[in-house]
């Protein structure tokens, strides 16, 4: 086949998809501060409250008001865990309960946590990713403060069963948050289905604009500003309002939730394929994950006796963009704590490589990495000092 | 391609790209010294094959499990010592080798450090094969730093050169700069050497 340049990296980041690219530049004229009460402040502010709805209904949250917009994923997960800090920091109910393969954003901000004297449980999960329920029944206890589960993993794709671990959380008075960066645009999220009281979410992996995402705060739970300043966003959130952003961000999220079951379809389709393909033409490889509570667009597989960072750049002088759990490429000693967690041990992290499928990804697309993929490996193998 | 520019040189990407006297299983090289070092815990692993006339290098191969510039940094030691006398060889700094790639990135480094140390192994093992042991070899060199192959008489020479705390040593050495698990070991020696010649 004829080069081409395939980018299977969508959970890193999406393109701007282009009714959302279009919306955003008619919108540039949408200047005025959404705080102002005259007539283009007002206008502005009713842009941003119909973007609301759409991230609101994205989610299924009833109330729009209980969407705050934020700077992206990472500003809403340490919102949580400031909020945390606040109504943990005096009292007997102080005790976080996380797992071993969050985004280093809410690792990092457990561990911040962790030093200012809370306790801090990191579950482990089994070999295809899944938390270890089991434990989670016995760490969440009266004192725990707050249960902060991811709803899908970014790496291999894991999807948790958010609403069994809220019930488990509420039962025992503690509050619920899971980070559904990744699950957003992807598979169904219901803030109500699922019981959670937080829920954290990113525009750009939903193929609208950088720099912007939100907070799910249910009514009644407490919540500390991480930005302090103006009255924005009910207090929670200063910082006069991103227009053009959050109008983007109202276009892609209601293009999310109307592609959803189309996007399933065809994402699970070519997943397959992949996948297929792949386990038939490469002998020796694992698939990691879950078989089947995937993101319908992820595939993390990996490479016994080849190194992850030789096969990203040997396929992306393919033309073919993808991300590996070697530590190599990450320009840290360890490779992916995501897979290190789920046991696979670190030779087989280093050979790991995650294709991420997305809306511009054809079955062509896929044919060529099947094509250039295996010659890759087979190559690689040859000059190894580690059997496959 | 050049996106791939400015992660690694013209010269690195040649030799990732076109690796040179790497080993190739179907073929009858049957080398006279092999060496090899690194971990594949740590994500790098390479092995030298040498065939000698004398004490020159006439022919030589190699195989890595590793990054780009695992690859690459190999391929160019391969072709350097090729012709060289063991004793050149030995000598072989990963300095000399990052500089003929055109530059790696700090935290690739340690990549050719791995280079030099597998061809060194491979050295120490014709040495020890043609009953000369004490020429080259660090008699009784304890490996600390099992990543990297990093031994307690490399750490003495960081000292005498100049490293006084850890980070003035890992700057030298490169030890526990992979998995770290040799810290509290290098550690202790890096004191007592601190303590002797400081």
């Amino acid at each position: 086949m004829d080069k081409r340049t395939v980018y299977l990296d969508y959970n890193a980041t999406t393109p701007l998809r282009a009714e959302v690219k279009d919306a955003m530049i008619t919108d540039l004229g949408v200047f005025a501060n959404a705080s102002s009460m005259h007539d283009a402040g007002r206008r502005a502010r009713s842009r941003i409250e119909e973007a609301r709805s759409a991230v609101a209904a994205l989610v299924g949250a009833p109330d729009p008001q209980s969407i705050v917009f934020t700077s992206g994923g990472s500003e809403s997960n340490n919102t949580v865990f400031a909020t945390m800090f606040h109504a943990g920091r005096s009292g007997a109910r102080r005790k976080i309960v996380t797992t071993a393969i969050e985004h280093p954003c809410v690792l990092n901000a457990a561990k911040w946590l962790e030093s200012e004297g809370f306790p801090v449980i990191f579950l482990g999960v089994d070999g295809q990713g899944k938390i270890d329920m089991d434990a989670l029944v016995r760490e969440v206890d009266d004192t725990t403060l707050l249960v902060s589960v991811m709803a899908a993993n970014n790496e291999i794709g894991t999807i948790q069963d958010i609403a069994r671990i809220s019930k488990l959380a509420h039962a025992r008075g503690a509050f619920i948050h899971t980070d559904a960066t990744q699950a957003a645009g992807k598979i169904p999220v219901d803030v109500e289905a699922w019981g959670v009281d937080y829920l954290t979410l990113s525009c750009h992996k939903i193929y609208g604009p950088k720099g912007v995402g939100a907070l799910f705060i249910r009514k009644g739970v407490p919540v500390e500003p991480l930005i302090r300043g103006g009255h924005q966003e009910h207090g929670v959130r200063a910082g006069t309002y991103n227009n053009i952003g959050i109008l983007g961000f109202g276009v892609a999220a209601r293009l999310a939730l109307s592609d959803l079951d189309r996007y399933v379809r065809e994402m699970s389709t070519l997943r397959a394929k992949l996948h297929d393909g792949i386990v038939e033409a490469i002998p020796k490889v694992r698939v990691n994950g879950h078989p089947y509570d995937v993101l319908p667009n992820t595939l993390n597989v990996s490479f016994p006796g080849a190194e992850g960072e030789s096969i990203l750049l040997y396929l992306d002088l393919e033309g073919i963009e993808v991300s590996t759990g070697s530590a190599c490429a990450s320009g840290s000693l360890e490779p992916s704590h995501v897979l290190l967690a789920t046991g696979i041990g670190p030779a087989l992290a280093h050979g790991s490589i995650r294709f991420s499928l997305g809306r511009d990804t054809t079955g062509g697309d896929v044919a060529y990495v099947l094509e250039k993929l295996p010659p890759i490996i087979a190559r690689l193998r040859k000059m190894s000092t580690v059997q496959a | 391609m050049d996106a791939f520019q400015w992660l690694y040189s013209d010269v690195v990407k040649d030799h990732f790209m076109n690796p040179r006297n790497v080993f190739d299983p179907d073929e009858a090289f049957v080398p006279d010294a092999e060496g090899i070092v690194g971990n594949v815990k740590c994500g790098d692993q390479m092995m030298f094959m040498l065939r000698l006339e004398g004490d020159v290098i006439s022919d030589v191969r190699w195989k890595t499990y590793g990054c780009a510039s695992a690859i690459a940094s190999t391929s160019m030691l391969s072709e350097v010592v090729k012709g060289m006398d063991i004793r050149l060889a030995y000598n072989i700094k990963p300095e000399d080798i990052a500089s003929r790639l055109g530059g790696l990135p700090d935290n690739k480094i340690h990549c050719s450090v791995l280079g030099d140390k597998a061809l060194r192994a491979a050295i120490d093992s014709w040495l020890d094969k043609t009953g000369r042991p004490g020429l080259f070899k660090n008699e009784g060199a304890k490996v600390i730093c099992t990543c990297l192959g990093i031994n307690d008489r490399d750490i003495e020479e960081a000292v005498r050169g100049g490293a006084r705390d850890w980070e003035g040593l890992q700057e030298r050495t490169k030890v526990g700069t992979v998995c770290g698990g040799c810290r509290k070991v290098a550690e202790e020696l890096l004191h007592e050497y601190v303590h002797i010649f400081a």
